[in-house]
Parts: C-alpha cells; sequence; structure tokens
C-alpha cells in the first residue's frame, strides 16, 4: 500500500510541478512547463470564447426569435439531445478531415458543440415569459423585435445564461483535443505526451481540471449577477427549479 | 466545381489505393478494412453499457435513500455536479497513477458521469408521484416497501428511463475518449488516423449509431413498461 500511495504522491507532485517549473522537453531540444502554460491556457480561452460567442450570437437571436412566435419547437428542443448523441470527438474528426486543420475548423466545430444547449434554452426560457407581459408590451406599442429585446430576452436571461453556462464548460473541456486540430490548447501537453513527457500530461490535465472548475464556477456567481432584481425577489420558487440545468434537459428530453 | 467532382469520381472508380491516397470517402477501402472496427465497437458498447448498469445501480439506490431522508439531496446532487464538472480526458489522466491503464480506469470515470442523470431523474420522478396515489396506496393498507416498489417506482418509470437515455448518449460520446485511460473503444480508431475521411466516417458513424440503438432501445423500454402512458397521450 505504502509504495504504491509514494509512486501516486510521486507522480502527481511531478505534474504540479511542471504547472510551475519550467524544464528540458524529453527530446531535450526546447523548454516546456512552467511558463509555457499561461501561453496555452490563453490559448486554451481564446479559442472557447470565440467558439462560445460565435454560437451564442446565432443560436441566442434565433432561440428568441422561434421561441416569440412559438415555431420550430420540436427542433429548438430536440437539439440538445440530437447534439449530444454526436460524440464530441467525431465531431472534432469530421471538421478537420474535411476541413483540415486550423483555428477555424477547429473553432466551427466548438461552436457546434456549444450551440444546441444555448438554443434550446433561449427557447424554452423565452416560451415560458408570462403572456400577460407580452400582451402588456404590445398594448403599450411595442414593435415585436421591441418585445423580444427589453421583454423576452430580460425575463428569460437566467435561463439564457444557463445554457450558455452549460455550452462554455462543454468547450473549455473539448478545447483539450484541439491540439489533434494543430490549435495549441492546454491539451497540448496531453497529445504530445512524447516532447512533454508524462509529467507534461498530468500536469496540463490538473490545469485543465482548475480552469474548468474555476469558469464554471465562476459563471455560476455571474448568472446571479445577471438575473434582474425582480425576478430573483418573490418568485424564487419556480424560478429556481429552472435554473438547474440537468432539470431542464430532463424535461426537454421528456416531451414526446 | 463540377470538373473537380468529376475528377473525384474518377479517381474513385480507379482503384481504392488512389482514393486513399487523395483522402476521399472510399468504399473499396471501407469494404475491405471494416473488420478492424469491429472489436472497438464491441468494446465501446462494453463500455458504455457496463458503466451505465454500474451507474443505474449506484445512482438509484442513493436516490431511494435520499428519497427517505431528505436531508442527503443537497450534498448529493452537488457531489454528483462537482463529478460531472471535471473534463472527461482529464480525469482518465488523472485516475491513471491510481489505477493503471485500463477498462478499471475508463469504468470508474464514465459511471462517475452518469449519476448525475439518473440520480436527478430518479429523484424528481419520485416527488412527481401525485399525492393521491400515496394516500390511496396508504389507505389500502400497502407497506413503505410495497408503496415504493408498486405505487412510487412504477409511475416515476418515465423519468427514470428518460434519465437512462440521457446516461447512455452521453457516456457514448465519453467513451470515445477512453482511449486516454488505455481503454480502447471507436475513439482510439478515430485517434489513429484523424484526417483520413473514410477513417472517420467509419468510426464516427458506428459511435453515433451506437448512441440512436442504445436511445431507441431505452424508449422502446419505456413504451413497454408502461402502457398506461401510450392510452392517454
Amino acid at each position: 500500500m505504502t509504495p504504491v500511495l509514494a509512486s501516486v504522491i510521486d507522480d502527481f507532485s511531478g505534474g504540479i510541478d511542471f504547472i510551475f517549473n519550467q524544464r528540458e522537453s524529453v527530446s531535450g531540444q526546447t523548454q516546456v512547463g512552467g511558463h509555457e502554460m499561461i501561453h496555452l491556457t490563453l490559448n486554451h480561452l481564446a479559442l472557447s470564447a470565440a467558439a462560445v460567442v460565435v454560437a451564442a450570437a446565432i443560436a441566442v437571436p434565433l432561440g428568441l426569435y422561434l421561441g416569440h412566435y412559438g415555431k420550430g419547437e420540436f427542433a429548438a428542443i430536440n437539439a440538445s439531445n440530437v447534439g449530444r448523441s454526436i460524440p464530441t470527438l467525431v465531431l472534432l474528426a469530421v471538421f478537420i478531415a474535411y476541413l483540415g486543420v486550423g483555428f477555424i475548423p477547429i473553432m466551427i466545430s466548438l461552436a457546434l458543440l456549444a450551440l444546441p444547449p444555448i438554443l434550446t434554452n433561449t427557447f424554452v426560457g423565452t416560451r415560458q415569459v408570462e403572456g400577460d407581459s407580452v400582451d402588456a408590451a404590445r398594448g403599450m406599442g411595442m414593435t415585436e423585435a421591441g418585445i423580444m429585446r427589453s421583454v423576452e430576452l430580460p425575463l428569460a436571461i437566467a435561463i439564457i445564461f444557463a445554457g450558455v453556462r452549460v455550452a462554455t464548460v462543454n468547450v473549455i473541456a473539448t478545447a483539450t483535443i484541439a491540439p489533434l486540430g494543430s490549435v495549441d490548447s492546454l491539451g497540448t501537453p496531453i497529445i504530445s505526451e512524447n516532447v512533454y513527457g508524462a509529467d507534461g500530461r498530468l500536469g496540463a490535465a490538473i490545469a485543465v481540471t482548475v480552469l474548468t472548475l474555476a469558469i464554471s464556477g465562476g459563471l455560476a456567481v455571474l448568472q446571479r449577477a445577471v438575473t434582474p432584481r425582480g425576478l430573483k425577489l418573490g418568485r424564487g420558487e419556480p424560478r429556481q427549479r429552472n435554473r438547474v440545468f440537468p432539470s431542464l434537459r430532463r424535461r426537454a428530453q421528456t416531451t414526446p | 466545381m463540377s470538373a473537380l467532382l468529376f475528377a473525384q469520381i474518377q479517381f474513385q472508380s480507379r482503384k481504392g489505393n488512389t482514393c486513399v491516397a487523395e483522402n476521399g470517402l472510399c468504399p473499396d477501402w471501407i469494404t475491405h478494412n471494416f473488420d478492424r472496427y469491429v472489436g472497438p465497437f464491441w468494446q465501446h458498447v462494453f463500455l458504455t453499457v457496463t458503466s451505465v448498469a454500474i451507474g443505474f445501480v449506484i445512482a438509484f439506490l442513493l436516490a431511494l435513500l435520499a428519497h427517505r431522508k431528505r436531508w442527503l439531496i443537497p450534498p448529493l446532487s452537488a457531489t454528483s455536479q462537482i463529478l460531472y464538472g471535471i473534463p472527461s480526458i482529464a480525469l482518465f489522466l488523472l485516475l491513471l497513477p491510481l489505477t493503471g491503464r485500463g477498462n478499471v480506469t475508463a469504468l470508474i470515470a464514465l459511471v462517475s458521469y452518469t449519476l448525475i442523470f439518473i440520480f436527478v431523474n430518479v429523484s424528481t420522478g419520485l416527488d412527481g408521484v401525485p399525492p393521491d396515489a400515496v394516500d390511496a396506496a396508504r389507505g389500502m393498507g400497502l407497506s413503505e416497501r410495497q408503496l415504493l416498489w408498486r405505487v412510487e417506482v412504477p409511475l416515476a418509470l418515465p423519468e427514470i428511463l428518460a434519465g437512462l437515455r440521457i446516461a447512455a448518449t452521453t457516456t457514448v460520446g465519453l467513451a470515445a475518449l477512453a482511449f486516454f485511460a488505455g481503454a480502447g473503444g471507436l475513439g482510439q480508431e478515430i485517434y489513429a488516423d484523424i484526417g483520413f475521411k473514410s477513417n472517420v466516417v467509419v468510426a464516427g458513424g458506428l459511435a453515433v449509431l451506437l448512441a440512436v440503438i442504445l436511445d431507441l432501445l431505452i424508449l422502446g423500454v419505456q413504451r413497454l413498461l408502461t402502457p398506461w402512458r401510450r392510452a392517454t397521450s
């Protein structure tokens, strides 16, 4: 037992050491780890952010439109189900095989991964805005576009943001395999173990885990911040339930 | 464009090797090499089915426990949420020093990802049982155990099986990364030659097919087990 434990501790301290201290690569030609991890982390975040922004720029307006007019319910609800049955590795591999390697194909495939949860949540969020609020806005002379932007978007923002959070966490986790398409990320030491060594691989795994959990936690805090104060007061109970994304997905799944 | 298409058809109508060199989608190559996907496919099935089965047993029992002892719900769902939040590739690699390369490591990680879907759905399913049905069952003199297995669980079945469907399709996707834990599967084949269209389409297609088949299979079970839902809908 003790030698096993010692070797486990040894492995992990090697991984952590890789994150903080630069060292020679396995082949001995370049310096890896330490300082380089900052560069890899920034690349990882830039790639993920680009993918989520592109996905949100498409999915939020589309979800608002479909939700406002009550169109395409089947497609919007089932987008997440279809998205889930396509493995992320397959999605990435298809883009690499057909569009080639590089930032753009990888970013697009990650954006496609982020699209379904944002679309489904925006649609559901828009649909559950009370008809009275929409009618009142219409009675005040607001245009349909104005209602979508100034009434439905703010009232649905908490649910939309929950979708963005799930999408972001998924994208950051998946950006780990971006180096398969020749884009540097924290996954680089994992994919190129022959250069970075076992310590590099474990160190990168630790770094990706910490990054993902930190972003996920940060977005959870931000989600509370973007929720309009009126929604947090008084109507806590039903909102609370809606904000938990897995239950929302479950509901989407059970719709026949 | 049409000239280019024509050229590609020309290449394909010749022998397989040219098509492979051109990185096309080669029917000849696929028929000749299909055998090497069979082993990884069954390994993928094994990883998915085993981890969903183990995850179901664990999460179902925990949800039953939490149904009786309500205070357990927040810590259990928080734990499963955190487990789900760890990126899968990282979890495979973090487990390697502890459990070594192979199926055990892959299964531990995959099981931990199924827990959240099954736990949440069994819990909400049991919570959604109409109080009237529970009262009626109690009035008929059912014991707590009978109440659970004859009334509450059957009425929660649609939710429970919906959770199982999500867990199954998600696990097919995650098992495609199990090769990082040295457990093979279809992901290994994709990774081995990720730029080759024929390879990616066959291995990826098999993975998507597996997800769809499992999904439909559980849906079929759900329809068989809950005939009263069919009558009303």
